[in-house]
């Protein structure tokens, strides 16, 4: 069991009001699943992503990642369990403006103390790896939006971590090169990645396995795809 | 070696950062150029004073008391020290018989006249009646000082200043010709070495002659300073004891009456300048700081402009493992190393403004590796005091909000 959720409880205070954004979701996950997470805004599903992506810990309940608990891990502590667990991929893709797409895939090297030479090596196989090392020492503004997706998806995989998490990975893209990018991440998943991607579009989703719906906080529906 | 791959990542990031903002890394570095290099100017200069006054103070010797009936630094009561007893050679005998602690003592007594040689004349020489014995460190450089047998049988000899002989004889060798005071016709039998002047007096403007002779010639009543020299520096306070007890017992001071006489020393006269001076430093140094305060305020003002903008990056950073640590240090070096920049520039600055003053005005000034030190870690400290509050406020911030920052 890669990712098992227990009684996930998680309150905001907005306000004086008391949101109460996800209640009681159990939920695991097998290493190699291609997990899609869909629901209306409101029903908790970006709160899921924090939380799986240890961005956010909950309110109660226990989150058990490759057999941790990172339910009670402090900011420092779950900093290093992104950096070797999960790689992110967002739908504004999140680059580095200022720096090449190899600087922008090597960030999370950086942050584990991998020496510049081995970095560097790293960074443009996972670039080669999404076809764009011919574009390494352009920066996000030089490329295209689903060249830059791209480049984030490098990012995610560099580090080889236990889980790719995409947040609408294609809502920022034209369907052509969206579609594009589900190739990639079909191909990185039959490689043996763990892929759980957030979604509201139920052609995406169909890319997945397995569609886990939420709706007021709660799972819906957990089914095969 | 972790933690150096991270700071050095951090430093390109934080160079790459300035980089991007060269006109306001510049504008932010002006702040800390001008309050640098204030600091370094100031102390430049103040070393340069006290060096000078330092040399001056100890050409005169700081192991020499001088025994009058003033005091050199109380001037309140004057009608107090004008109604003393005069000094006489009455006290000097009693001195140079009974003190133990002493190794010269050496009256001396002024007055200034004009000294002529031939057709030549030269005003306001200051005429100097002592004895063989000196305190001072200035040796003839032809002929002799005076002797024990000039002084006394009151020979007509005298011993002339280096400034006397080079205007009244210009290459001619002085000694062994005579020269007229008030007067009196004296035989030179010395001239001194060049001594220079202190505090823009001329010392070697100055002609001396055996007291009992300047006595004779001027009368005696006239200011006697005693010069004595102390036989060992560290009893200083022993030595002064000494005397004191000798000289109330000669002038017979009843033991419920305070001196009445002074000892002075160029200690009082050290103590004074820097009783004048620090609340000049004091100030410089005032000046000095408030312009470090603006520079670092604009170092935070800056640095706070530069974590909002780069709330977005934090998030990233933090999204893909950079610790607290991390970005504390990446803002942190940030002003760092705008601050150390200025403070760079800001030491060739205050050099030069050091330099500048000091060919411009009569003011020395001295450049000291103090000066650097001082220059690097004032700049370091402004960048780490006013760039902490910035960083740990980036470093603080949560990744989730970070990354929907707008």
């Amino acid at each position: 069991m890669l990712i098992d959720l227990k009684n996930i409880v998680k309150d905001y205070q907005v306000g004086l009001e008391a949101v109460h954004a996800l209640r009681n979701v159990d939920l695991s996950i097998d290493k190699g699943e291609y997990v899609a997470v869909m629901g209306p805004s409101g029903s908790g599903k970006s709160t899921l992503m924090n939380i799986l992506g240890c961005l956010d810990t909950p309110t109660s309940g226990i989150y058990a990642l490759n057999k941790i608990n990172v339910s009670t891990m402090n900011d420092d502590e779950l900093a290093e369990i992104r950096n070797r667990e999960i790689g992110f991929v967002f739908q504004t893709f999140n680059l580095l403006p200022r720096a090449t797409a190899l600087h922008n895939v090597e960030l999370p090297l950086i942050y584990n103390g991998t020496p510049a030479s081995q970095r560097r090596e790293m960074a443009e196989k996972a670039l080669e790896k999404v076809g764009l090392k011919d574009r390494m020492h352009h920066r996000p503004n030089e490329l295209s939006g689903g060249q830059r997706q791209r480049v984030a998806i490098a990012r995610a995989l560099v580090n080889t971590p236990s889980i790719i998490l995409a947040d609408e990975p294609t809502g920022n893209l034209d369907t052509r090169t969206g579609d594009e990018i589900m190739e990639i991440f079909e191909s990185i998943h039959d490689e043996g990645n763990t892929i759980i991607m957030v979604t509201h579009e139920e052609y995406i989703a169909e890319h997945s396995d397995r569609i886990v719906r939420l709706r007021d906080g709660m799972i819906e529906r957990d089914e095969a795809a | 070696m972790r933690f150096l791959i991270e700071i050095w990542e951090e430093l390109k990031i934080a160079l790459g950062a300035l980089r991007a903002h060269k006109l306001r890394a510049a504008l932010t570095l002006l702040g800390i150029i001008v309050g640098v290099s204030t600091v370094i100017g100031i102390h430049s200069l103040t070393k340069g004073l006290d060096k000078a006054f330092g040399e001056q103070i100890s050409s005169l010797g700081s192991d020499v008391l001088y025994i009058q009936k003033f005091s050199w630094v109380d001037r309140e009561g004057w009608e107090k020290y004008r109604n003393r007893k005069d000094l006489t050679m009455k006290e000097v005998n009693a001195l140079k018989k009974y003190a133990t602690l002493t190794k010269v003592v050496s009256p001396s007594v002024r007055t200034q006249q004009t000294v002529k040689y031939g057709r030549k004349s030269l005003e306001r020489v200051t005429i100097t009646g002592t004895d063989e014995e000196k305190t001072g460190s200035a040796f003839p450089e032809f002929g002799r000082d005076l002797s024990a047998l000039d002084v006394a049988n009151r020979r007509d000899v005298c011993v002339i200043g280096w400034e006397v002989a080079d205007k009244l004889f210009g290459d001619k060798d002085p000694v062994g010709e005579r020269i007229k005071i008030a007067g009196y016709s004296f035989k030179i039998i010395g001239v001194l070495e060049k001594q220079g002047s202190v505090f823009g007096h001329t010392l070697d403007q100055e002609v001396r002659i055996p007291i009992g002779v300047f006595f004779k010639l001027f009368g005696r009543h006239r200011w006697i300073t005693i010069a004595v020299k102390v036989e060992n520096p560290e009893l200083m306070e022993e030595a002064k004891d000494e005397i004191r007890g000798i000289l109330r017992r000669v002038r017979g001071v009843p033991p419920d009456k305070e001196d009445d006489f002074s000892i002075n020393q160029m200690d009082l006269i050290m103590d004074l300048y820097k009783r004048l001076t620090s609340a000049l430093y004091a100030a410089a140094v005032g000046v000095g700081a408030i312009s470090l305060l603006v520079g670092g305020i604009g170092i935070m003002n800056i640095m706070l402009v530069s974590v909002t903008e780069r709330t977005r990056e934090i998030g990233i950073r933090k999204a893909v493992g950079a610790k607290r640590r991390n970005i504390l240090w990446q803002f942190l070096i940030e002003s760092l190393v705008i601050s150390g920049i200025g403070g760079l520039i800001g030491i060739g600055f205050g050099f030069g403004l050091g330099e500048i003053i000091a060919a411009i005005s009569p003011l020395p000034a001295t450049v000291s590796p103090l000066s650097i030190v001082l220059g690097i870690g004032f700049s370091s400290a402004v960048g780490i005091f006013f760039g902490i509050y910035p960083a740990s406020k980036a470093a603080r911030l949560n990744p989730i909000n970070a990354l929907h920052y707008e």
